[in-house]
This record gives structure tokens, C-alpha cells and sequence, in this order.
């Protein structure tokens, strides 16, 4: 379990974060919601160790780890999907899948042990790619999502951040995507996705987490929650049904 | 997986955008120029003059390989010229006016030339530098210390016999031509036989029979085709084989070592690479190395085959044709797409039209407007093939 504790973030005279607490369990998808400029980046970053909180901690399975770069958190199995994917797009999908761990013998690629694994890899999580050797620039757009969510797993991680995981996709291609997504829960693994979109957000998340401001601004166990208790909590106004702090489920 | 889509599929696990139209174009382009220029002047086509293009090919087409190093990562080198000149500089005042032992002379010029290289790329990568700049900062600059190296004398003769000067007058007889070339071509279809069955092994899908016969077949016949007009006159050249060597050497490098996914890496995306882990100042450090000493190995076989250095070294059109071999033969400007086979393809179009214009005697202004025309043809084909796809 991974879990932030009263973390605390300021840029100058903004204060991003002001002890934010958060726990993300295995086999369970959080979602992270809230409004531009609430503090999700930021909580994305720290938890992917891009930025050190000035207050607070980051504890793994109780115990507080430090997260002082990105290669912090790779190591202690946090895997994190930006939106703009970073895929090298002259390169193939397995290429890709394996970029900056590629399987050597020395300095030799092992291009047959590599596509082996990729293939399986894929299917496991029922990503269809009719040619795993073209360049990723060929790609639809849920295709290079799956590609780069896929390579997050390529490090067997225990916790997944996937920022923004349907923004820039169709309807069929984000059915796609939330379905993948399902699978990385059914994995075991702890899953974060931040939103924007609150029906994605209903669709696949067991949980929501509401920050406003830089603050826990409510939390909800997505089965028992209504969209306007949500979308309240989010832009601080009240909601038809109960003020936030009543709707939730309390910080379990 | 479709049929066609396993037709398609090289030998090579990876497949970069350009690989779709493959260097047919290219390979059709030398066709109509030997076409054209043989009809035009029967000496074109020769064993002689065929063999005079092996030589004329091997020094800028040597430096063309170390530009591709560059322009895979998106980025220039103008200084490459300049280099090979001071190199062969370098090179040939050590072994005759220091008396120097020649192997230690090419690698002091060599060695030499590296620095050079990480000091373009430290410019690049630590300063910031465009590599435009930086580059052509080189290309006035290492000109400038040739000159000054040069003195005013400004031209150096290498000794008739020694080995500086065998270098480019050494001919490889059809009794080692042939062996090299059967050996060659079991190597590959070996590799090629092992790979297929290990990769049936690992379940993955493999290219067709047919598709494996033809090219090997192809790269049979080709060797086949070189070792029998080269030895009808003098030989296989020497200059020849280290250039053809160097461009497989390095296609092997970029093709299947860490090193080599992640110049692609780099020159696709660098702040993915850099995501990725991949050291992205240390790739950009030693492409810019491996650019100069190859600029510096290039001027080194231009020394060779002129049995001097001066002035001239390195200069006039030596960096533009390698720019120009380095793009015709397929190689993206924009990085992360080409092999270091277009090198060899790109210059053996340059010189070729170079090598019949002069057979013509046509004036070199009408031949900067043809390779130029054969520049632009070359890009446009790409351009047009990869329409449609994204980038």
C-alpha cells in the first residue's frame, strides 16, 4: 500500500498542496478529480518522485521511503504514464516497450526474447496491435496509450499513475483504454488515474478522491457516491445531496 | 497478422518509416544513371572507369558515415570537411616531417579528431550550443588550423612507397576477392537461417522462404557483380573494402547493440530517452566523436589516394557531398530514421553522376545543377512515399 501523508507543497507564495493524505491499495482504481490548479499535478509528481514535498511524507506499506527522483520510485515498483506519453514514435512497439531496459547479452539487443515478451505482455492485457514492428508514429492514439500503459508494467510494478489516460481520445478508443485499465486492477496492482472526465471516472474507479485548492476536498466510494455529490465536492459548492464531508465514506 | 504484412517485413526486427519503400528508389536512380551515362560515353561503363568510382567513392563516402552519426539525432555537422582536413593534416606531418611509424601517425590524427568531436558535442550539450553553430564554427576553425599547420608551403607529399600511400594502392586479387565474398554470404544465411528457427522457437512469426532466397540472392549476386567487373581491371581496392567495412560495421552497431537502439531513441524523442534513463548528453557526446574520427578516416584516404595533403584538403564540396550522400541514401534530417548503409548507397549516386559528368567533360556548373536536381528527386521520393504517415 502507498500511501501520502499530509503532504505539503509550495512554489513561492503558491502553496500547491497543504496536507494532502492519500492511500492507494492494491487491486483497487483511484480516481484523482478535481479542478484546474487543485493539486493533482503536483500530487502526481511527488508520488513519481519529480518533486520532494517541503512537509508530509510518502509511506510504502507503512514505512516512510524516499522519493527523491524518478528513479526513486521506479525502484520501489511506482510506475507512472504522463500525458504526453513519451514514446519515441521512429520506434517499433517493442522497441518501445523496452526503452532504457532493453533485454542484452552485453551490449547485444536480445530482439527475439524482447518481442517474445512484448507479445505476451499485450495479450495479457488484450491489447490488440495487428503489427507490433511498425513505428509507433502508425499508431492510433488508444493504441500508443496502450503501448505506453503497457510499458509501465514492462518494470512489474506494484502501483500505477496514469495522468490524463483518455484525454485526447474517441469514444471507442476510450472504452478501449478504461477496459485496460479494469485489467491493470484484476492484476493486483494499486491504480491512480487522474480525470478530468467524470463519466470515465464512474466508469472505472472504485474510489474517488476530490482535491480543491490543494486540499482533501471529500472522498467517495464511487459505487455509493452521486455525480452532483462529486461535482460538488470539486467546485466547493453544496450538493443536492449532503455537503461532501458527509457523503463519503470518511478516509477509510 | 496478414500475409502482406509478413512479406513486408525485413530480415531486421526493426522497421523505421522509411524501410516501406526500402532504397528501391535509390537503386532505381543508379540504374537510369548508368543507363543514361553509359549510353552517352561508352568508357562509363568499364571495368576501369568502374573501378576509378570504387576509389573516388571510399574518402567522402567514409565521411558521409560519420555525418549520418549526427543527422540521426536530429542534428548537423558542417565542421566533418574541415576535420577530414585537418586530420590528413595532422596525419601527414607527423609521419614525414616527424618521421613518425604511419600506424601511430593515423592513430595520434584519429585520436586527434575524437577530441575534436567531444568538444563540438561538450558545446553542444553543456553550452547549449546549437550544433549549426558549433559545427560551423568547426568547419571555419579546424579549416583555419590546417592552413596554419600547413604553413606556406601548403602541400605535403606522403612517400610513394610507404604505406600511407599503399593504403589506396592495394588491390584485392580474385583468389581473395571470391573467398571473402562466399564467406560473406554463408555468414549471412547462417544468421539468417539461426534466427528464423529460434525465432519459430519463441512462437513469433518469421519471413517467408521466399522472400529470404531473394535477398540473399540479391546480396549474392551484388557481391558477385562488384568482385567480377573490380577484378577484371585491377582489383578489389583496398579503399573500397574499409569503407564498405566501416558501413557495416556500424549498420551492425546501430541494428543490434544498446548503443545503437538508443541513438534511434535520442534522435526520435530525447526527452523520452531521457525518461527512459538513457544518458542522452552521453549518446549526443560520443555521436559527435564518432562523427569526426570517421570525418578524420575519411581525410586520412583522401590523403591516401592524392599522396598529399594541402590546401585543398577537405574543402570545396567534400562536406556537401556528404551531406547530400547521406540524405539521397534515405537518412532523415530530422533524426532517428536511416541506416549507415546510405552512405554507401548516396555516394555511389554522387559519384556516379560526378564521375560521368566528367567523362563528358560537361562544365561543373552543369554538374552542381544535376546533383543538386538528383538531390532534390531523391528527397521528393521520400517525402511523397512516407505521405500519409504521421511525421
Amino acid at each position: 500500500m502507498l500511501s501520502a501523508r499530509s503532504v505539503t507543497k509550495r512554489y513561492g507564495a503558491v502553496q500547491a498542496l497543504g496536507g494532502v493524505s492519500l492511500d492507494l491499495r492494491p487491486g483497487e482504481v483511484v480516481a484523482l478529480v478535481g479542478d484546474n490548479g487543485a493539486g493533482k499535478s503536483t500530487l502526481v509528481k511527488v508520488l513519481s518522485g519529480v518533486v520532494t514535498p517541503d512537509e508530509g511524507a510518502v509511506e510504502q506499506d507503512g514505512r516512510p521511503v524516499r522519493l527523491s527522483s524518478p528513479h526513486d520510485a521506479r525502484r520501489l515498483g511506482i510506475a507512472t504514464v504522463h500525458q504526453d506519453l513519451a514514446l519515441c514514435e521512429n520506434l517499433d512497439v517493442v522497441a518501445n516497450l523496452f526503452l532504457g531496459d532493453e533485454r542484452r547479452r552485453w551490449s547485444v539487443l536480445r530482439p527475439i526474447r524482447m518481442e517474445r515478451a512484448a507479445r505476451d505482455l499485450l495479450a495479457s492485457l488484450d491489447v490488440r496491435i495487428p503489427d507490433i514492428r511498425v513505428p509507433v508514429a502508425m499508431l492510433s492514439g488508444g493504441q500508443r496509450q496502450s503501448v505506453a500503459i503497457a510499458r509501465a508494467l514492462v518494470g512489474e510494478p506494484k502501483v500505477v499513475i496514469l495522468d490524463e489516460p483518455t484525454a485526447a481520445l474517441g469514444v471507442e478508443q476510450t472504452a478501449q483504454v478504461l477496459q485496460l485499465i479494469r485489467r491493470l486492477r484484476d492484476r493486483g496492482l494499486a491504480v491512480m488515474v487522474i480525470s478530468h472526465n467524470l463519466a470515465d471516472v464512474r466508469a472505472t474507479s472504485d474510489r474517488i478522491v476530490v482535491l480543491r485548492l490543494g486540499r482533501n476536498a471529500g472522498e467517495f466510494r464511487t459505487a455509493d457516491s452521486t455525480p452532483e455529490a462529486v461535482v460538488a465536492a470539486i467546485t466547493g459548492g453544496v450538493a443536492l445531496a449532503g455537503s461532501p464531508g458527509s457523503t463519503g465514506e470518511g478516509k477509510a | 497478422m496478414s500475409t502482406l504484412a509478413l512479406l513486408r517485413r525485413p530480415l531486421h526486427p526493426r522497421r523505421t518509416g522509411r524501410a516501406d519503400v526500402g532504397a528501391w528508389p535509390v537503386v532505381a536512380g543508379l540504374v537510369v544513371i548508368a543507363a543514361v551515362f553509359g549510353s552517352l560515353n561508352d568508357r562509363f561503363l568499364s571495368a576501369e572507369n568502374l573501378t576509378n568510382l570504387a576509389m573516388q567513392m571510399a574518402a567522402t563516402g567514409t565521411i558521409a558515415l560519420g555525418v549520418i552519426m549526427v543527422m540521426l539525432l536530429g542534428e548537423i555537422d558542417l565542421s566533418a570537411g574541415s576535420v577530414s582536413g585537418l586530420s590528413a593534416t595532422i596525419m601527414t606531418i607527423l609521419a614525414v616531417h616527424r618521421g613518425w611509424p604511419p600506424l601511430a601517425a593515423i592513430a595520434v590524427a584519429l585520436a586527434g579528431a575524437a577530441l575534436i568531436g567531444l568538444v563540438h558535442g561538450w558545446m553542444f550539450t553543456r553550452l547549449g550550443m546549437p550544433s549549426f553553430v558549433v559545427t560551423l564554427a568547426g568547419l571555419i576553425g579546424w579549416q583555419g588550423l590546417m592552413l596554419y599547420l600547413l604553413g606556406s608551403g601548403g602541400t605535403i607529399n606522403l612517400p610513394f612507397d610507404g604505406l600511407l600511400a599503399k593504403l589506396s594502392d592495394t588491390w584485392l586479387s580474385p583468389g581473395v576477392a571470391w573467398p571473402a565474398v562466399v564467406l560473406i554470404v554463408a555468414v549471412r544465411t547462417a544468421y539468417a537461417l539461426v534466427n528464423r528457427r529460434l525465432r519459430r522457437a519463441a512462437g513469433l512469426p518469421v519471413a517467408s522462404v521466399a522472400g529470404l532466397a531473394l535477398r540473399l540472392g540479391g546480396l549474392a549476386l551484388a557481391l558477385a557483380a562488384v568482385v567480377t567487373v573490380l577484378s577484371a581491371d585491377r582489383g578489389v581496392p583496398l579503399l573500397l573494402v574499409i569503407f564498405a567495412a566501416l558501413a557495416v560495421v556500424l549498420d551492425l552497431v546501430l541494428q543490434h547493440t544498446v548503443f545503437g537502439r538508443h541513438m534511434y531513441a535520442v534522435g526520435g524523442n530525447a526527452e523520452a530517452a531521457r525518461r527512459a534513463g538513457i544518458n542522452v548528453t552521453r549518446i549526443r557526446m560520443i555521436a559527435f566523436a564518432l562523427a569526426s574520427v570517421l570525418a578524420a578516416a575519411g581525410g586520412i584516404l583522401a590523403a591516401s589516394r592524392l599522396v598529399a595533403v594541402n590546401q585543398s584538403s577537405g574543402g570545396s564540396d567534400t562536406l556537401l557531398m556528404a551531406i547530400a550522400a547521406a540524405v539521397i541514401g534515405g537518412t532523415s534530417l530530422f533524426g532517428g530514421r536511416g541506416r549507415a548503409y546510405a552512405a554507401l548507397l548516396g555516394i555511389l549516386v554522387i559519384q556516379a553522376i560526378t564521375n560521368g559528368m566528367l567523362l563528358l567533360n560537361v562544365n561543373s556548373s552543369v554538374r552542381y545543377m544535376v546533383t543538386a536536381a538528383v538531390l532534390a528527386v531523391a528527397v521528393a521520393v521520400d517525402s511523397l512515399a512516407r505521405r500519409g504517415q504521421p511525421r
